[in-house]
This record gives C-alpha cells, sequence and structure tokens, in this order.
C-alpha cells in the first residue's frame, strides 16, 4: 500500500496503482487507461513526478511507490 | 446558461489576422482571467471582448477548480495561453511551461518570470534564458518583459515568437509610462510586440496600437472594472481605433499653428469705430 505525496495530499493506494489511479483520486473523475476522461472531453491537467513532466501516455505504465512527491496541476484564473 | 460555443462580436473585418510564430490570432485583443471572483461576469466580459485567446495560469489542482475557467474557456470556443505567473527562476520556468503544454495541448505561452512580488517587475536575466530554454523545446514564447528596447531585441534573437513589454506595473492601471521606449520596441521588431500590463482605460490601449504595437493583453482593466463587459467593449473599439489610426498615417506634429481654412479672400478687418 505506497503512500503518495500529491499537491498537499498524503494518500494510500492499492498495490500497483498507477499515476492514472492518482489523477483519478484527485479530479474525481473516471478515467480510461490512456488518462482521457471515460466521459469525454479534456481533462486539464498535468502531472510532475520529481519536478519532470509526466506524459499522459505514460500515465498507465508508471506504478506509484512509495513515499513519491506529485504535483497535479490544471489551469485557473490568471492574467 | 446554452451549453453551445458562444461567439463574441466579431472585430473589425478590415483589420487582419496577427502571425504569431505560426499561430494565427485571429484580433488584436488577448484578454486575461485574473482578478475577479464572478466567473459569470468574467464570461460576458470575454465574450463582449471578441478575443480568441486568452490566459490562464497553472497552479495544482485542487477541488474548487472543477467549474474551472478550463471547462468556460473551451466552451466558448476561446484558445488558451497558459502564462508562467509565480516563477521567479529559469527552471521553474520551463517547468510549469512543460506541464502548461501537458495539460492544455498548446505551444503557446506566455513567458513571466518576476523578480519580487511587490513590483512584479520582470527579471529579464531569467527571462532571457528560459525564453531561449523554450524556443529550443518547441514552445511559441510570448514574453513578458520590460519596456528596454535592448532587452526587447536580444529576447527576440533568443527565440521569442512575440515581446510584450508592460507599459506599468502589473494592475496599477498607470497606463504607458514610457510611450518613447514602446514606440522604439515596436519600430525594431521583426516579431510582433504585445503591449501587456499597466492599461487602466480604452484610450490607453489605442495609444499602445497608434505607438505601433501590434496587439494588446488585458487583465485587471477589464476584469477589476466597475463594469467589466462595459469596459471589455470599450477596450475593443480602442484596439480597433487604434489600429486604423496607426495604418492611416496621423499628421506630423507642428510647434505652431498650421490654419485649415483658407487666408486668401478674408474680408477686410472692420475699422474700430470706438
Amino acid at each position: 500500500m505506497p503512500t503518495v505525496h500529491i499537491n498537499d495530499d498524503q494518500v494510500a493506494f492499492a498495490e500497483g496503482a498507477t499515476v492514472v489511479d492518482a489523477v483519478a483520486h484527485t479530479t474525481g473523475r473516471q478515467l480510461s487507461a490512456d488518462g482521457t476522461p471515460a466521459d469525454g472531453g479534456r481533462l486539464g491537467v498535468a502531472v510532475a513526478l520529481a519536478g519532470s513532466v509526466i506524459p499522459r501516455s505514460r500515465w498507465a505504465a508508471t506504478e506509484l511507490s512509495e513515499g513519491v512527491e506529485l504535483e497535479i496541476v490544471t489551469a485557473v484564473q490568471g492574467g | 446558461m446554452s451549453d453551445t460555443a458562444q461567439t463574441g462580436p466579431a472585430f473589425d473585418a478590415g483589420i487582419p489576422p496577427l502571425d504569431i510564430g505560426g499561430y494565427t490570432l485571429a484580433n488584436r485583443l488577448i484578454m486575461g482571467t485574473g482578478g475577479i471572483t464572478d466567473l459569470a461576469a468574467l464570461e460576458r466580459a470575454l465574450i463582449t471582448s471578441g478575443t480568441t485567446l486568452t490566459t490562464v495560469a497553472m497552479r495544482r489542482f485542487s477541488p474548487d477548480t472543477k467549474t474551472s475557467v478550463f471547462s468556460m474557456l473551451e466552451r466558448l470556443g476561446i484558445d488558451i495561453l497558459p502564462n508562467t505567473a509565480g516563477c521567479y527562476t529559469v527552471k521553474d520556468t520551463v517547468l510549469t511551461a512543460e506541464l502548461a503544454r501537458e495539460a492544455l495541448e498548446t505551444n503557446l505561452i506566455k513567458v513571466e518570470v518576476i523578480a519580487d512580488e511587490h513590483t512584479l517587475l520582470p527579471d529579464v536575466i531569467e527571462t532571457l534564458e528560459a525564453t531561449e530554454q523554450l524556443a529550443d523545446r518547441g514552445f511559441i514564447p510570448l514574453v513578458y518583459t520590460s519596456d528596454d528596447p535592448a532587452v526587447a531585441r536580444r529576447l527576440e534573437q533568443v527565440g521569442a515568437a512575440a515581446v510584450m513589454p508592460l507599459g506599468a506595473p502589473i494592475g496599477t492601471g498607470l497606463g504607458i509610462l514610457n510611450p518613447h521606449n514602446i514606440e522604439l520596441i515596436a519600430s525594431r521588431a521583426s516579431v510582433p510586440v504585445v503591449l501587456d500590463a499597466g492599461i487602466g482605460a480604452a484610450s490607453e490601449a489605442a495609444l499602445a496600437m497608434e505607438l505601433g504595437c501590434e496587439a494588446v493583453l488585458v487583465a485587471s482593466a477589464v476584469t477589476r472594472a466597475q463594469n467589466p463587459s462595459a469596459m471589455a467593449h470599450a477596450v475593443k473599439a480602442a484596439v480597433e481605433a487604434g489600429w486604423h489610426s496607426r495604418h492611416a498615417g496621423r499628421i506630423p506634429r507642428r510647434e505652431h499653428a498650421l490654419a485649415s481654412s483658407p487666408m486668401e479672400g478674408i474680408i477686410d478687418p472692420v475699422e474700430d469705430l470706438t
């Protein structure tokens, strides 16, 4: 059961969970294996692990390990 | 509210679109989305402005962002220009840009590297380095910078697709503090110059265009106005007026008056009988 830092939270996941599961947890959206929303549309979210972007194409292949730090970001209002 | 894409008032058809590093900017007013809490009011202002490109910032996902500005802009059919606001270093700027590209599927990036939180003035040293790295990584950098003509040229040389000098510090509404510098930057640039930051009223947007800027970016002037939609309408009209004024060829400035009525055929002066 890896515990993962996501933004300001700590979240426990089942063994074998991947970045897709982390994004689904944080956004509250159901995701397909390729990281796109199951209900269609665009997610508008990106993930960084230890200072590097993980492209959505690699989310499903990236397993969560104990103690990793994920940043999950999206667009907000700004000039 | 309708779910279909809403299009705002069309921009003046006589004003051609602008090419920014291969991206076609359909009209000359780029909008910001910060500085307003009422999303419905923001939406009305964006529609009224006629904008086709609007900035967002990148931040950690929070439950509040579910009704996000992202989905609003998608629904309105407005292209998204992510910025790197809040970044102080090259490293943070490049990571933020990469996150924005991944999240929003665009190569456009408004490069914004600030020196400190009080002035929000651009750190041009970090900005220059970040611009070069982002251009090398295939981004289309639109670069917020100072009104220094020498820096503007350097940014262009390292790959800025557009140079965006400030008229005045962000959010001040002080207008264009150094019109001479803005005009100099615009006259020497081979990439589009976009006036970014400082505008407080529509007349200043018109002035920016008259000075040779190809477009204007406005955020606080609209979003913090008492009536954002009314100000969006005014700024749109000002950008159009400024473009036309610039291209109409203004008269030279003169020291003394020059009559526009003929001097010939004037009646004889009436004799003073007092």
